[in-house]
């Protein structure tokens, strides 16, 4: 059911994370019946986001910035649809692709080309298309007839080329970049970039976390600060990034 | 329940995907590669019928395809549920990184392994023209044990691959598990052979039994299926399979914290 407003592609409404820290992890069932018994079964509650809320219109570029364990990988996450928020809800219009790790639907033991086909699946591409689209893919990984040869055997960069190559080959709706721009050597980097720019200027709407507050500067058109779960900045690029520098340079005066 | 049907439908491609790549990988590396699904089955046949033929005395001409018939359609059980008791925690990486609905890895596990028992079941015919058990129409009554067969590893599949998120020792729990059901299947040997009286109710108790003995009949013995095993099996297998899609869905937004 969405309830979007015309323009919108994304609405975060209050959400918020928490995590169940056990004192030490109970991951088999003799201590567990144990601990039941006995009643040592304690958690500790850890609030990772706290009542998280924007929207993105179509063609938005949004970078979230924040310092170390601000909650920006779970936030992307929780829009990823790959962890369900405690609290809150998600709501998004058109087909999202998540980067939050390039290649971590390749098994091993497939091949390059093999894996073209599984990873397309993964993302949810129909085999025509993969077919298609499957030629242009071997020719912006650069790997040739490595395509060939069992994933295992490649290097990191060969596996980043490869995982981004089949993850940008479609014109997503939404594109979700978790630091996966400061992979591979300067060439590729550059070759990257200027297809994320060729996705804007399609009107692709990004959300785009890095650590390089200069490429976020240069990539994007609005920014959020998260620090310890919450937002506490919101606004154009330049706004929130003057903001998170003064907060850099606060703490290193300390 | 639309909503489901319409996410099962978009994934069929990746269902497909992951079916193909548990079987390619399975046989890449070996050098008889596929063949080993024919072979192995034979060969325990082999030496089972050496080890038990003096339990039935002699003449029984078709005790190695009684054996068989148990044998394969036990080991389809015993390494689906095995394949997809891990079939989370082997997939941890994708589940981290993009939505996938989840239930399709233990689905995966478990089809493939049908797959490949299909495939095996070509030695249960070989065997069975070698040694002349006459085929009657009954052998297509026996689509529905194996069926339920699927079904029932099915729902055990989902229940086990959600309990391995939590607890990990029950692989060693489910491993004494499938060795008590072996041994109460009556694969080598015949449950009227034994004194035990009244006591059939034991092996009912073993839902593989009763499956067995409704694949036994329609391909061996040439008899309609025993009704009072029908409505066992079937019993087991949807009732599995329905507690197993409960407890799956239950749990699985936990599984990413555990994995």
């Amino acid at each position: 059911m969405e309830v979007l407003v015309k323009e919108e592609v994304l609405k975060v409404e209050n959400v918020s994370m928490k995590f169940n820290l056990m004192e030490k992890k109970v991951d088999n069932l003799k201590e567990y019946v144990i601990k039941m018994i006995k009643r040592e079964l304690r958690y500790q509650e850890f609030w990772a986001l706290h009542d998280i809320s924007f929207t993105l219109n179509k063609g938005d570029r949004l970078g979230i910035l924040g310092f170390n364990g601000a909650g920006k990988s779970t936030l992307l996450k929780i829009i990823a649809s790959v962890l369900k928020p405690t609290e809150g809800k998600v709501t998004m219009k058109g087909k999202i692709v998540p980067l939050l790790e390039l290649g971590a639907g390749f098994d091993l033991q497939y091949t390059g080309a093999e894996n073209i086909y599984l990873y397309g699946a993964v993302l949810g591409y129909s085999k025509e298309f993969i077919k298609e689209k499957y030629d242009e893919i071997v020719a912006f990984s650069e790997l040739d007839e490595f395509i060939h040869v069992p994933v295992k055997n490649y290097s990191s960069g060969m596996k980043a080329r490869l995982g981004f190559s089949i993850a940008t080959i479609v014109e997503p709706d939404i594109l979700i970049l978790d630091e996966v721009l400061s992979v591979g050597d300067a060439k590729f980097r550059k070759k990257s970039e200027k297809r994320i720019k060729d996705m804007f200027d399609k009107g692709t709407t990004v959300l785009f976390v890095s650590h390089s507050l200069e490429q976020v500067k240069r990539l994007c058109s609005r920014a959020i600060l998260l620090e310890k779960g919450r937002i506490i900045a919101n606004g154009t690029v330049d706004e929130v990034s003057t903001f998170y520098e003064h907060k850099i340079n606060d703490t290193s005066n300390d | 329940m639309n909503k489901i049907f319409n996410n099962f439908k978009k994934y069929r491609f990746l269902l497909a995907e992951l079916v193909k790549k548990d079987i390619k990988l399975k046989y890449r590396r070996s050098y008889l590669g596929i063949l080993w699904t024919l072979l192995e089955p034979l060969l325990t046949m082999i030496v089972l019928t050496i080890v038990f033929s003096n339990l039935l005395g002699k003449g029984d001409e078709s005790f190695p395809v009684y054996i068989l018939t148990g044998r394969l359609l036990y080991s389809f059980f015993s390494n689906s549920t095995k394949a997809a008791m891990k079939a989370i925690r082997n997939n941890s990486a994708m589940i981290k990184k993009v939505y996938v609905p989840k239930y399709i890895y233990p689905l995966a596990t478990v089809l493939s392994n049908y797959l490949i028992f299909l495939i095996s079941l070509i030695m249960l015919i070989v065997v069975a023209i070698v040694l002349h058990v006459q085929p009657t129409w009954h052998i297509f009554s026996a689509i529905i044990p194996l069926f339920l067969l699927l079904i029932l590893a099915l729902g055990c599949g989902m229940i086990l691959s959600t309990m391995a998120v939590f607890f990990r020792d029950l692989e060693y729990l489910w491993g004494v598990v499938l060795m008590l059901i072996m041994y109460t299947s009556a694969i080598f040997y015949k449950v009227s052979a034994l004194k035990i009286g009244n006591k059939v109710w034991i092996f009912q108790c073993n839902p593989l039994y009763s499956i067995i003995v409704n694949f036994r009949d329609a391909v061996l013995y040439g008899k309609s299926l025993n009704l009072n095993a029908l409505l066992i099996s079937t019993a087991f297998s949807f009732g599995t399979l329905l507690i197993g899609m409960l407890l799956f869905y239950k749990n699985q937004d936990k599984f990413i914290l555990n994995i």
